[in-house]
Protein backbone atom coordinates (compact mmCIF):
# COMPACT_ATOMS: atom_id res chain seq x y z
CA UNK A 1 0.00 0.00 0.00
CA UNK A 2 1.66 3.79 -1.14
CA UNK A 3 0.88 6.82 1.11
CA UNK A 4 -0.83 9.64 -0.42
CA UNK A 5 1.55 12.42 -1.26
CA UNK A 6 2.22 14.99 1.53
CA UNK A 7 0.81 18.54 0.68
CA UNK A 8 3.10 20.72 0.54
CA UNK A 9 3.43 23.07 3.23
CA UNK A 10 4.64 26.76 2.67
CA UNK A 11 5.46 29.42 5.07
CA UNK A 12 3.35 33.12 4.93
CA UNK A 13 3.42 35.96 6.88
CA UNK A 14 -0.31 37.14 7.05
CA UNK A 15 -0.65 41.25 7.63
CA UNK A 16 -3.15 43.33 8.60
CA UNK A 17 -4.53 45.66 6.39
CA UNK A 18 -7.70 47.89 8.22
CA UNK A 19 -9.96 44.85 9.24
CA UNK A 20 -8.64 42.04 6.60
CA UNK A 21 -6.03 40.37 6.43
CA UNK A 22 -4.03 39.07 3.58
CA UNK A 23 -0.40 37.28 3.17
CA UNK A 24 2.78 37.24 1.19
CA UNK A 25 5.19 34.22 0.82
CA UNK A 26 7.50 34.57 3.32
CA UNK A 27 10.55 33.73 1.29
CA UNK A 28 9.20 37.46 0.05
CA UNK A 29 9.91 39.25 3.70
CA UNK A 30 12.57 40.68 5.15
CA UNK A 31 11.58 42.13 8.07
CA UNK A 32 8.45 44.10 9.99
CA UNK A 33 9.95 47.48 11.52
CA UNK A 34 8.82 50.98 13.27
CA UNK A 35 7.45 53.48 10.74
CA UNK A 36 9.66 56.02 10.16
CA UNK A 37 9.88 59.23 8.70
CA UNK A 38 9.27 58.82 5.09
CA UNK A 39 11.32 61.05 2.63
CA UNK A 40 9.38 63.09 0.30
CA UNK A 41 10.67 64.29 -3.10
CA UNK A 42 9.31 65.39 -6.27
CA UNK A 43 8.40 62.48 -8.46
CA UNK A 44 5.44 61.47 -10.65
CA UNK A 45 4.43 57.93 -9.39
CA UNK A 46 1.11 58.77 -7.52
CA UNK A 47 1.52 55.42 -5.87
CA UNK A 48 4.77 55.95 -4.16
CA UNK A 49 4.56 58.33 -0.70
CA UNK A 50 8.47 58.51 -0.87
CA UNK A 51 11.53 56.54 0.48
CA UNK A 52 12.46 55.25 4.05
CA UNK A 53 15.84 54.54 4.83
CA UNK A 54 16.81 51.34 6.51
CA UNK A 55 20.16 50.42 7.26
CA UNK A 56 21.92 52.66 4.68
CA UNK A 57 19.36 51.85 1.92
CA UNK A 58 16.47 53.78 0.30
CA UNK A 59 13.63 52.04 0.36
CA UNK A 60 10.32 53.09 -1.47
CA UNK A 61 6.58 52.69 0.35
CA UNK A 62 4.19 52.36 -1.08
CA UNK A 63 0.25 51.95 0.80
CA UNK A 64 -1.44 49.29 -1.27
CA UNK A 65 -4.44 49.06 1.13
CA UNK A 66 -6.44 51.26 -0.86
CA UNK A 67 -6.30 48.98 -3.53
CA UNK A 68 -7.22 45.91 -1.69
CA UNK A 69 -9.69 47.38 0.64
CA UNK A 70 -10.83 50.70 -0.88
CA UNK A 71 -9.50 52.77 1.68
CA UNK A 72 -5.79 54.40 2.89
CA UNK A 73 -4.66 52.86 6.16
CA UNK A 74 -5.77 54.70 8.92
CA UNK A 75 -3.01 53.64 11.44
CA UNK A 76 0.25 52.92 10.27
CA UNK A 77 1.70 50.50 13.13
CA UNK A 78 4.65 48.96 10.71
CA UNK A 79 6.30 48.58 7.97
CA UNK A 80 6.43 45.40 6.25
CA UNK A 81 9.64 44.76 4.23
CA UNK A 82 9.47 43.23 1.23
CA UNK A 83 10.78 41.95 -2.44
CA UNK A 84 9.03 43.43 -5.81
CA UNK A 85 10.39 41.44 -8.65
CA UNK A 86 10.84 43.61 -11.68
CA UNK A 87 11.89 41.57 -14.19
CA UNK A 88 15.27 40.42 -13.47
CA UNK A 89 15.65 42.59 -10.40
CA UNK A 90 14.86 42.13 -7.13
CA UNK A 91 14.28 45.62 -4.92
CA UNK A 92 12.85 45.92 -1.50
CA UNK A 93 9.63 48.11 -1.10
CA UNK A 94 8.53 49.01 2.06
CA UNK A 95 4.19 48.52 2.65
CA UNK A 96 2.75 50.12 5.79
CA UNK A 97 0.09 48.04 7.43
CA UNK A 98 -1.54 48.30 10.31
CA UNK A 99 -1.21 45.59 13.26
CA UNK A 100 0.57 42.30 13.83
CA UNK A 101 2.39 40.01 11.25
CA UNK A 102 1.70 36.35 12.02
CA UNK A 103 4.07 33.77 10.29
CA UNK A 104 2.08 30.67 9.27
CA UNK A 105 2.65 27.31 7.72
CA UNK A 106 -0.25 25.94 4.98
CA UNK A 107 -0.86 25.21 2.01
CA UNK A 108 -1.60 27.60 -0.85
CA UNK A 109 -3.96 26.52 -3.53
CA UNK A 110 -2.93 28.29 -6.42
CA UNK A 111 -5.32 31.50 -7.60
CA UNK A 112 -7.68 30.62 -10.61
CA UNK A 113 -7.92 32.37 -14.19
CA UNK A 114 -11.28 34.56 -13.05
CA UNK A 115 -9.17 35.49 -10.05
CA UNK A 116 -7.97 39.49 -9.76
CA UNK A 117 -4.10 39.45 -11.03
CA UNK A 118 -3.14 40.59 -7.64
CA UNK A 119 -4.32 36.85 -6.16
CA UNK A 120 -0.95 34.53 -6.47
CA UNK A 121 -2.95 32.06 -4.80
CA UNK A 122 -5.83 31.88 -1.10
CA UNK A 123 -4.99 30.10 1.83
CA UNK A 124 -7.01 29.13 4.61
CA UNK A 125 -6.19 30.19 8.41
CA UNK A 126 -8.01 30.20 11.26
CA UNK A 127 -11.50 29.97 9.51
CA UNK A 128 -10.69 32.65 7.39
CA UNK A 129 -10.25 32.22 3.24
CA UNK A 130 -6.92 34.61 2.60
CA UNK A 131 -5.58 36.28 -0.59
CA UNK A 132 -1.75 35.51 -1.48
CA UNK A 133 -0.40 39.12 -2.88
CA UNK A 134 1.38 39.09 -6.25
CA UNK A 135 3.40 42.31 -5.13
CA UNK A 136 4.35 42.96 -9.16
CA UNK A 137 0.33 43.50 -9.99
CA UNK A 138 -0.29 45.93 -7.03
CA UNK A 139 2.96 48.32 -7.09
CA UNK A 140 4.15 49.95 -10.19
CA UNK A 141 7.18 48.61 -12.15
CA UNK A 142 8.35 48.02 -15.56
CA UNK A 143 6.85 44.91 -17.54
CA UNK A 144 7.46 41.71 -15.55
CA UNK A 145 9.37 39.67 -17.37
CA UNK A 146 10.03 35.76 -16.11
CA UNK A 147 12.71 35.81 -13.16
CA UNK A 148 15.93 33.36 -14.07
CA UNK A 149 15.40 30.10 -11.46
CA UNK A 150 18.71 31.66 -9.25
CA UNK A 151 16.66 34.71 -8.55
CA UNK A 152 13.41 32.85 -8.12
CA UNK A 153 13.96 31.81 -4.67
CA UNK A 154 14.88 35.28 -2.65
CA UNK A 155 16.24 33.06 0.63
CA UNK A 156 19.10 31.84 -2.36
CA UNK A 157 19.45 35.01 -3.23
CA UNK A 158 19.89 36.93 0.07
CA UNK A 159 22.39 34.30 0.97
CA UNK B 1 49.86 46.06 7.98
CA UNK B 2 48.03 47.65 4.96
CA UNK B 3 49.77 49.11 2.20
CA UNK B 4 49.27 52.81 1.69
CA UNK B 5 48.84 51.40 -1.67
CA UNK B 6 46.43 48.92 -0.52
CA UNK B 7 44.34 51.75 2.17
CA UNK B 8 43.86 53.74 -1.26
CA UNK B 9 42.50 51.06 -2.83
CA UNK B 10 39.32 50.74 -0.59
CA UNK B 11 38.95 54.32 -0.33
CA UNK B 12 34.97 54.78 -1.43
CA UNK B 13 34.47 56.86 -4.40
CA UNK B 14 33.40 59.89 -3.47
CA UNK B 15 31.66 63.20 -5.35
CA UNK B 16 31.44 66.90 -4.27
CA UNK B 17 28.29 67.72 -4.67
CA UNK B 18 25.86 71.15 -3.83
CA UNK B 19 23.15 70.99 -2.02
CA UNK B 20 20.68 73.40 -3.41
CA UNK B 21 16.90 74.75 -2.66
CA UNK B 22 13.72 74.62 -4.70
CA UNK B 23 10.50 75.65 -3.39
CA UNK B 24 11.77 74.25 0.04
CA UNK B 25 12.69 71.01 -1.26
CA UNK B 26 16.35 69.75 -1.61
CA UNK B 27 18.38 68.34 -4.03
CA UNK B 28 21.76 67.99 -5.15
CA UNK B 29 23.85 68.27 -8.32
CA UNK B 30 27.50 67.16 -9.09
CA UNK B 31 29.37 69.95 -8.74
CA UNK B 32 31.46 69.00 -11.87
CA UNK B 33 28.40 69.80 -13.49
CA UNK B 34 27.95 73.12 -12.26
CA UNK B 35 30.09 74.98 -15.00
CA UNK B 36 29.21 78.65 -12.93
CA UNK B 37 26.99 80.10 -9.91
CA UNK B 38 25.09 83.27 -10.73
CA UNK B 39 22.89 85.59 -8.90
CA UNK B 40 19.79 86.16 -10.80
CA UNK B 41 20.85 90.36 -10.93
CA UNK B 42 23.52 89.30 -13.35
CA UNK B 43 21.28 87.94 -15.81
CA UNK B 44 18.56 90.27 -15.43
CA UNK B 45 19.71 92.17 -18.30
CA UNK B 46 20.71 89.38 -20.71
CA UNK B 47 17.75 87.65 -20.26
CA UNK B 48 15.52 87.52 -23.89
CA UNK B 49 11.66 86.78 -23.51
CA UNK B 50 10.78 83.72 -25.06
CA UNK B 51 6.88 84.76 -25.50
CA UNK B 52 6.06 81.66 -27.77
CA UNK B 53 7.66 78.95 -25.73
CA UNK B 54 5.08 76.45 -24.82
CA UNK B 55 7.13 75.26 -21.64
CA UNK B 56 5.69 77.46 -18.35
CA UNK B 57 9.08 76.12 -17.24
CA UNK B 58 10.92 78.49 -19.69
CA UNK B 59 10.44 82.02 -20.32
CA UNK B 60 13.39 83.27 -21.46
CA UNK B 61 17.06 82.74 -22.74
CA UNK B 62 20.28 83.50 -22.46
CA UNK B 63 23.27 84.27 -24.70
CA UNK B 64 26.45 83.68 -23.88
CA UNK B 65 29.38 83.21 -26.40
CA UNK B 66 27.77 81.39 -29.45
CA UNK B 67 25.41 79.68 -27.63
CA UNK B 68 21.74 80.33 -26.76
CA UNK B 69 21.16 78.89 -23.21
CA UNK B 70 17.54 78.67 -21.89
CA UNK B 71 16.68 79.46 -18.09
CA UNK B 72 14.79 76.39 -16.42
CA UNK B 73 12.60 77.40 -13.57
CA UNK B 74 13.49 74.57 -11.42
CA UNK B 75 9.79 74.45 -8.90
CA UNK B 76 7.85 74.23 -11.99
CA UNK B 77 10.12 71.55 -13.94
CA UNK B 78 9.38 69.91 -10.57
CA UNK B 79 6.12 70.54 -10.01
CA UNK B 80 6.79 72.73 -6.84
CA UNK B 81 5.46 76.11 -5.35
CA UNK B 82 6.92 78.67 -7.49
CA UNK B 83 9.30 80.84 -5.54
CA UNK B 84 11.41 84.04 -6.43
CA UNK B 85 14.69 82.25 -7.88
CA UNK B 86 17.87 83.76 -6.50
CA UNK B 87 20.43 81.90 -8.55
CA UNK B 88 21.34 80.45 -11.52
CA UNK B 89 23.34 77.45 -12.12
CA UNK B 90 24.76 77.05 -15.67
CA UNK B 91 25.18 73.78 -16.07
CA UNK B 92 28.53 72.35 -18.02
CA UNK B 93 27.80 70.21 -21.29
CA UNK B 94 23.90 70.80 -21.55
CA UNK B 95 21.89 74.30 -22.67
CA UNK B 96 20.39 74.47 -19.50
CA UNK B 97 20.50 77.71 -16.39
CA UNK B 98 18.61 76.86 -13.78
CA UNK B 99 16.98 78.83 -11.53
CA UNK B 100 16.84 77.94 -7.89
CA UNK B 101 16.20 79.24 -4.69
CA UNK B 102 19.67 79.32 -3.17
CA UNK B 103 22.56 77.13 -2.03
CA UNK B 104 22.59 75.15 1.20
CA UNK B 105 26.51 73.82 1.15
CA UNK B 106 29.12 71.98 -0.36
CA UNK B 107 29.75 68.25 0.44
CA UNK B 108 30.90 64.73 -0.30
CA UNK B 109 28.67 61.67 -0.99
CA UNK B 110 30.27 58.70 -0.95
CA UNK B 111 27.08 56.58 -2.21
CA UNK B 112 24.05 57.01 -4.40
CA UNK B 113 21.75 54.72 -5.22
CA UNK B 114 19.47 54.64 -7.98
CA UNK B 115 16.25 55.01 -8.04
CA UNK B 116 14.26 52.02 -7.05
CA UNK B 117 12.36 50.38 -10.05
CA UNK B 118 8.97 51.27 -8.56
CA UNK B 119 9.62 54.94 -9.70
CA UNK B 120 8.39 54.70 -13.09
CA UNK B 121 7.45 58.72 -13.73
CA UNK B 122 9.37 61.49 -15.33
CA UNK B 123 11.74 61.14 -11.97
CA UNK B 124 13.67 58.39 -13.87
CA UNK B 125 14.59 61.32 -16.33
CA UNK B 126 14.89 63.99 -13.60
CA UNK B 127 17.49 62.38 -11.22
CA UNK B 128 20.63 60.37 -11.24
CA UNK B 129 19.44 58.41 -8.07
CA UNK B 130 19.69 59.08 -4.25
CA UNK B 131 21.68 60.09 -1.97
CA UNK B 132 21.82 59.71 2.10
CA UNK B 133 23.44 62.88 3.57
CA UNK B 134 22.88 62.95 7.33
CA UNK B 135 20.09 60.94 7.99
CA UNK B 136 18.09 62.24 5.18
CA UNK B 137 17.56 61.46 1.68
CA UNK B 138 18.59 63.60 -1.03
CA UNK B 139 17.50 63.37 -5.03
CA UNK B 140 20.29 64.25 -6.73
CA UNK B 141 19.25 65.52 -10.25
CA UNK B 142 20.89 64.78 -13.74
CA UNK B 143 21.64 67.79 -15.21
CA UNK B 144 20.65 66.83 -18.67
CA UNK B 145 17.09 65.65 -17.16
CA UNK B 146 16.05 69.35 -17.13
CA UNK B 147 15.32 69.55 -20.96
CA UNK B 148 14.43 66.79 -23.05
CA UNK B 149 15.44 66.87 -27.13
CA UNK B 150 12.11 67.70 -27.52
CA UNK B 151 11.83 70.39 -25.45
CA UNK B 152 15.04 71.76 -26.88
CA UNK B 153 13.29 71.72 -30.81
CA UNK B 154 10.39 73.08 -29.39
CA UNK B 155 12.31 76.58 -27.53
CA UNK B 156 14.32 76.73 -30.21
CA UNK B 157 11.77 77.48 -33.13
CA UNK B 158 10.21 79.92 -29.84
CA UNK B 159 13.81 81.25 -30.31
CA UNK B 160 13.76 81.77 -33.38
CA UNK B 161 10.43 83.36 -33.85
CA UNK B 162 11.61 85.20 -31.10
CA UNK B 163 14.71 86.93 -33.03
CA UNK B 164 12.57 86.96 -36.41
CA UNK B 165 9.59 89.27 -34.78
CA UNK B 166 12.35 91.19 -33.29
CA UNK B 167 14.15 91.61 -36.21
CA UNK B 168 10.92 92.29 -38.69
CA UNK B 169 11.18 95.37 -40.24
CA UNK B 170 8.26 97.13 -37.66
CA UNK B 171 10.58 96.56 -34.91
CA UNK B 172 13.58 98.01 -36.94
CA UNK B 173 12.88 101.24 -37.50
CA UNK B 174 13.05 103.33 -40.90
CA UNK B 175 15.13 101.71 -43.42
CA UNK B 176 18.12 103.95 -44.47
CA UNK B 177 17.73 106.04 -47.51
Amino acid sequence: MTAAPEPALLSFVLLRLGERRFALPASQVAELVAPSRIFRFPHKSAAIEGVILRRGRMIAVCDIAEQLTGKKLGTRRFHLLAARKYGCQLDWIAIPVSGECELINTEMMQAGCNDSPHVNGWLSHGGEVIEVLRLSALTPGPAEAPLPEPLGNLAEART
Amino acid sequence: MNSPAAAKAYQPRTEQIILFRVSGQNFAISSASVQEVRSVDYIAGMARDLPKSHLSKVRHSIRRGDRTLYLVNAAIHFALQPHPASLVFFLRRTRTALLIDGIDKMTTMTRLQALSLTFQGEERNWYRGLTALDQAVVPVVDPEGFLSLEELTLLESAQLAADTAKFSPENMGDPLQ
